[in-house]
């Protein structure tokens, strides 16, 4: 697979702080593939999102090469979607669905008012929601929260980006909800030979999609390999701590005997 | 022991010009030390059931009884007291709090409101409740704002075990946390429970987490109980539709053959 992007020694330092948020990153971002970037908070996980993004805040330094295959920085709407953790945040409260899923296809595109708000149907109905021509005219507050991440990824990728960040996507939605759109990403990211770059504190809902992992912490990567090895044999003592840690239906009661 | 007997609890929240059930017709009862797992799906209820019991909201209908009293009659000076033995922790409870407010302060309030120990022995018993949640009795001179998001849940759990509860409703209590913290919480919890035989209702959205401490769970949807049972057995064989997608929705770690 060829390299999307090659990140060589990415320092971020955020203004006011003395120590960078993010340090001696060296990965590749590989063409197609769906990379989930996994640390707990402080690791660094979502600066790294936004300086791949080109989304930092003003006044953070950035040192280190994003090396792009394309020979550009990508735009950000055109080349690159980006999903944020909050809907709320990303949507605007005075805009119909429709109006703001067609803004980047008709700036992308060049879509005249007509094709965008196809376009935003179309948009509408690959992400699963139901009634997507009611959903058009529907102002965000009438959404439920997974329903408007459903909107926020519809907006993300209406001008046919290559590259797709979610950052947590799901963390702020249940866990039905959360299975749901993390299904919808993946096939939204298969269907369209997208690149998926997932974040996320949650290393088995990566483990259930991702080819790829990368383990940040504390502002640096601690190893990053294919999904299947990395859980098989972690190299690093802090893998294996986090692998250790995780909980789900087959892991032992803290009750002991109670309850069984 | 029944412990608290909630009955047919109803509350309607008017929605863009409709009512809506947020919950419709609930019941549950809650054993002495024991911990029900209440999960559903945003909107389920499962909220509105905590804050209902924890009387922070009214009901539209339905009785409680706790600790054999009429629960939902308590009033004024009545409520104010008995509130000691029901307290509550919610996703970042302290995150409402001035962030001025010293840990001490926080925790010694309700020391203080119910009278638990005598004036002298407060700060005495603020350094040992910070002691017993793992935090250092130096602990009580800080800010809540320097406090981790770790660290701030452990002095909210402090804060609720103080005036010695039967029962504490802890609502997605550990679901802002790192998972490494998040089991350290629970293990915790399930101390505490064993040594002090407080009952928790631990409303969750997380079926994992719930399964690691609950007793009997009940699942919510739509403002009503549609499953309960020992713990056990509704994650090992969940009956209803919405038991069985929150079953579903638990991410596995997918190791490699």
């Amino acid at each position: 697979m060829t390299a999307l992007c090659e990140i060589r020694q990415l320092r971020v330092t955020y203004r006011g702080q003395p120590a960078p948020a993010l340090d001696g990153i060296d990965l590749d971002i590989r063409a197609g593939e769906r990379l989930a970037i996994i640390g707990e908070s402080g690791s660094g996980k979502s600066t790294f999102a936004r300086a791949l993004a080109d989304l930092l805040p003003g006044g953070a330094s950035v040192a280190g090469e994003l090396r792009w295959a394309a020979g550009h920085a990508p735009r950000a709407g055109r080349d690159i979607g980006f999903v944020f953790q909050d809907p709320a945040a990303s949507l605007n409260p005075v805009l119909t669905i429709g109006e703001q899923v067609a803004e980047g296809a008709r700036r992308h595109l060049g879509l005249s008012r007509k094709e965008g708000r196809l376009r935003a149907l179309e948009m509408l109905e690959r992400v699963r929601l139901p009634d997507p021509e009611k959903t058009l005219d529907a102002f965000p507050h009438q959404l439920s929260g997974g329903q408007r991440q459903r909107v926020a990824i519809a907006a993300a990728l209406a001008a046919k980006p290559g590259l797709l960040i979610a950052d947590e996507p799901t963390s702020a939605l249940d866990m039905v909800v959360q299975a749901e759109i993390v299904a919808l990403l993946g096939d939204l990211v298969r269907d369209g030979g997208m690149t998926l770059v997932f974040i996320t504190h949650d290393i088995a809902l990566a483990s259930g999609f991702a080819d790829r992992v990368a383990i940040f912490r504390d502002g640096t990567l601690v190893e990053a390999g294919p999904t299947g090895r990395v859980l098989a044999a972690p190299r690093a003592a802090y893998t294996a701590a986090l692998i250790a840690s995780h909980r789900d239906l087959a892991t032992p009661p803290l009750i002991g005997e109670a309850g069984r | 022991m029944t412990l608290l007997e909630a009955k047919d609890l109803c509350k309607r929240y008017a929605s863009g010009g409709r009512q809506v059930a947020a919950l419709d017709g609930v019941s549950l009862t809650l054993a002495a030390g024991e911990t029900l797992g209440l999960a559903g799906a945003s909107g389920s209820g499962k909220s509105t059931l905590a804050r209902v019991l924890t009387r922070l909201v009214p009901p539209d209908g339905g009785a409680v009884r706790f600790e054999g009293e009429d629960w939902l009659a308590l009033s004024g000076e009545g409520l104010r007291r008995r509130r000691a033995r029901m307290q509550m922790v919610f996703q970042d409870v302290l995150g409402a709090f001035n962030p001025r407010a010293t840990v001490g302060a926080v925790i010694g309030d309700p020391l203080r409101i119910h009278a638990v120990v005598p004036k002298a022995d407060r700060a005495r018993e603020v350094a040992a409740l910070l002691d017993r949640v793992g935090l250092p009795a130096s602990y009580a001179a800080r800010s809540i704002r320097d406090l981790s998001g770790g660290q701030r849940q452990r002095v909210a759990i402090a804060r609720a075990i103080a005036p010695r509860p039967a029962l504490v409703v802890l609502d997605e209590a550990v679901s802002a946390l790192d998972v490494s913290l998040r089991e350290r919480m629970l293990e915790l919890l399930v101390a505490l429970q064993r040594e002090r035989g407080i009952a928790y209702l631990f409303v969750s959205h997380d079926l994992a987490v719930l399964s690691a401490v609950s007793h009997r769970l009940a699942i919510m949807e739509a403002g009503r109980i549609v499953e309960t049972g020992p713990a056990a057995q509704v994650i090992g064989d969940p009956r209803s539709p919405a038991g069985q997608a929150l079953v579903r929705a638990v991410p596995v770690l997918k190791r490699p053959d």
